[in-house]
């Protein structure tokens, strides 16, 4: 077992270009669970990459367990990796394709053979199956393979690049939940790269969002949702999204549709000594509560999304353009069209400044 | 049938009109592929004929078939066919042998000036073989190779290595970049790369290359004809030989012909599966 560090690692594709990676810092524990997250393009899979050693640095370094192996060939760094497309050897049968690195090793051939039964087993992948070619295997059965593979290395770190992004929705909350479960039991260090904020926050022992080549935070889920640092983690991470909307300043708080809402003295303090005069305000979804014509906010419901458990309103708030979502009880929803009123608790309530997207608090 | 089921579909003379282009399509291929096919059954057939009944106009297709030309030809193909095989099979090998390791140093993992070298390759073949039979003659008679089997066996290999590079190589960018980072980081080296992960994988393309080679190293002609006399003349060769300088010889021709090119058919037929799968490997996930 081994933890991981990147030190300032930074990777620039084409000179006079912006870095795909800039001056990353970042650690991993020993046996812990890391996701990386952001939108495409966002640097994460080339960040793996680097670890990986499939990815050149152009600066910094990268460490595992106590060794700098920024120029170490891959097969030494002893790591393994699972790939989106699972990169399966199609003219190799299942078995051989989970032994491979063994036999590259020049592992013993009864050996060889306990180590990929029992991550079979592991897998629930039949014994039949192990003679199967990959062409033969269903999409989650091949999943499983690939993962499979990198189990039979016992490698220090698990590198894993969107690995359910093929499967279907189902499969792929199923599956999510078993790669968690098994990392947790191995015990092994997980690096793991998703788009998806769903499977970072659900399966992330700590959560490193990255947004142009740039670490925005790096923070266990729950921190990262109740305290975003700023205006991007805080649109990425929740579903539906926060609701950003840029409102002037006034006496006390700021202006939404027609009323003020307050601010706590730290934020108009800090929004005062930047000399803003508007800033972003951001209000999760289920921190607009319905209140029965007695709410300050005040809006036209547009589009009602029934979930069953709870139901989505898109509402336009008066005098705005944008729409906003707010999460509902599913049982009665207002009917699109109906007016509607919300309260918000003024704690519940995150600003941004307007250009940085820091956040602002005292 | 009631009416019913027609109703929903596009009304009758636009129907028509699509059946009828249809069925002109299909006459024109029909066409086309007889045209094509007509020359060589007449081949095959005037090869039974006796050659008093070869050369009559119009031609004859009701005649008593005899075995007499083949039996002709039999008698007389021996080393020319050895040959043959011999250039043939020995080029094509020598092709793959060079060719892979080539296509892999443009493709997989590119040396520097890779885009030269390709061009390098292709524009080997833009200077007609004419060109440079004078020169090589010499080479030939001072290398004592003329007439040798040797001799051919390297000028074909020449002659289709730069196609087979190419081919190799559109073959080998088709296998997918994470299929080799996954075996780099599996442990294999450059070798074990090549033997267990690229030819697997690109093997029907394998296939298709050397039947290119195969057919075109068999029906190869100009060199032969040019830089061999006896001791390493070729199928090709041993049809011209087949025409007497006076009489009748069409039909035992024919024969020769026929016998020429079985090989080549057999191959390409037996090869089919990987052909197809080799010159459309792009389809392949």
């Amino acid at each position: 077992m081994a933890h991981v560090r990147y030190v300032s690692a930074t990777r620039v594709y084409t000179k006079g270009t912006p870095p795909a990676v800039d001056a990353l810092d970042l650690d991993v524990k020993d046996g812990e669970f890391m996701v990386l997250v952001g939108p495409s393009g966002s640097g994460k899979t080339t960040a793996l990459r680097m670890l990986a050693g499939l990815e050149p640095l152009d600066g910094g370094r990268v460490e595992i367990g106590d060794r700098d192996v920024t120029w170490v060939q891959p097969k030494d760094r002893d790591i393994a990796m699972v790939f989106q497309n699972y990169a399966l050897y199609p003219q190799k049968t299942v078995a051989e394709n989970m032994g491979f690195a063994l036999k590259m090793q020049h592992v013993p051939r009864p050996e060889r053979d306990r180590r990929v039964r029992e991550a079979a087993k592991l897998l629930n992948l039949d014994d039949q199956l192990l003679d199967r070619k990959p062409k033969a295997l269903s999409g989650g059965q091949r999943q499983r393979v690939a993962m499979g593979r990198a189990i039979v290395r016992q490698p220090q770190v698990f590198l894993m690049d969107e690995p359910l992004s093929n499967l279907d929705a189902k499969l792929r909350v199923q599956t999510r939940s078993q790669i968690a479960e098994l990392q947790r039991r191995l015990g092994v260090t997980t690096v793991y790269v998703t788009h998806d904020q769903t499977e970072a926050m659900t399966m992330g022992n700590r959560v490193a969002v990255l947004s142009g080549g740039q670490l925005q935070q790096c923070d266990t889920p729950r921190q990262l949702y109740d305290n975003p640092v700023n205006q991007f983690v805080a649109g990425f991470i929740g579903s539906p999204a926060m609701n950003l909307q840029t409102v002037p300043l006034t006496e006390g708080g700021v202006r939404l549709a027609g009323t003020v809402i307050p601010l706590p003295t730290a934020v108009r303090t800090a929004a005062s000594q930047a000399g803003l005069r508007e800033l972003v305000l951001g209000i999760r979804p289920e921190h607009l509560h319905l209140a029965d014509g007695a709410g300050e906010l005040t809006g036209e419901v547009v589009l009602v999304e029934d979930l069953g458990s709870d139901a989505l309103l898109h509402v336009r708030l008066t005098g705005q353009t944008d729409q906003v979502v707010a999460r509902t009880e599913g049982r009665k929803p207002p009917a699109p069209g109906q007016e509607v009123t919300f309260r918000v608790q003024p704690d519940d309530v995150f600003a941004f400044h307007p250009v940085t997207g820091a956040r602002l608090a005292g | 049938m009631s009416a019913l089921p027609l109703r929903s579909r596009e009304p009758g003379p636009q129907r028509f009109r699509d059946m009828s282009v249809k069925v002109g399509w299909g006459i024109v291929a029909w066409v086309v592929g007889i045209a094509f096919f007509l020359p060589v059954l007449w081949m095959v057939l005037t090869a039974f004929k006796p050659e008093s009944a070869a050369e009559t106009w119009p031609p004859r297709f009701t005649f008593s078939p005899t075995l007499a030309q083949f039996r002709l030809v039999f008698s007389g193909w021996g080393p020319y066919v050895t040959h043959s095989l011999i250039a043939t099979v020995g080029s094509t090998i020598l092709v793959l042998l060079l060719g892979v390791p080539a296509a892999y140093a443009l493709s997989v993992h590119p040396v520097k000036h890779w885009r030269d070298g390709l061009f390098f390759f292709i524009s080997t073949k833009m200077l007609p073989i004419v060109a440079v039979i004078g020169p090589l003659y010499v080479i030939a008679l001072k290398t004592h190779l003329l007439d040798s089997i040797w001799l051919l066996i390297i000028l074909y290999t020449a002659m289709n290595l730069p196609l087979a590079i190419w081919l190799i190589r559109s073959f080998m960018l088709e296998v997918p970049s994470e299929l080799l980072e996954a075996s780099e980081l599996d442990g294999a080296g450059r070798i074990r790369e090549m033997t267990e992960v690229i030819l697997p994988v690109i093997s029907p393309g394998l296939v298709s290359t050397a039947l290119i080679c195969v057919i075109f190293a068999w029906n190869e002609l100009f060199l032969a004809l040019n830089l061999t006399v006896t001791n390493a003349a070729t199928m090709p060769m041993f049809l011209i030989s087949s025409v007497p300088q006076e009489g009748l010889y069409i039909a035992h021709l024919s024969a020769a012909a026929t016998v020429a090119s079985v090989p080549v058919i057999l191959v390409g037929w037996i090869a089919q599966r990987s052909l197809v799968r080799g010159l459309s490997m792009g389809a392949i996930k």
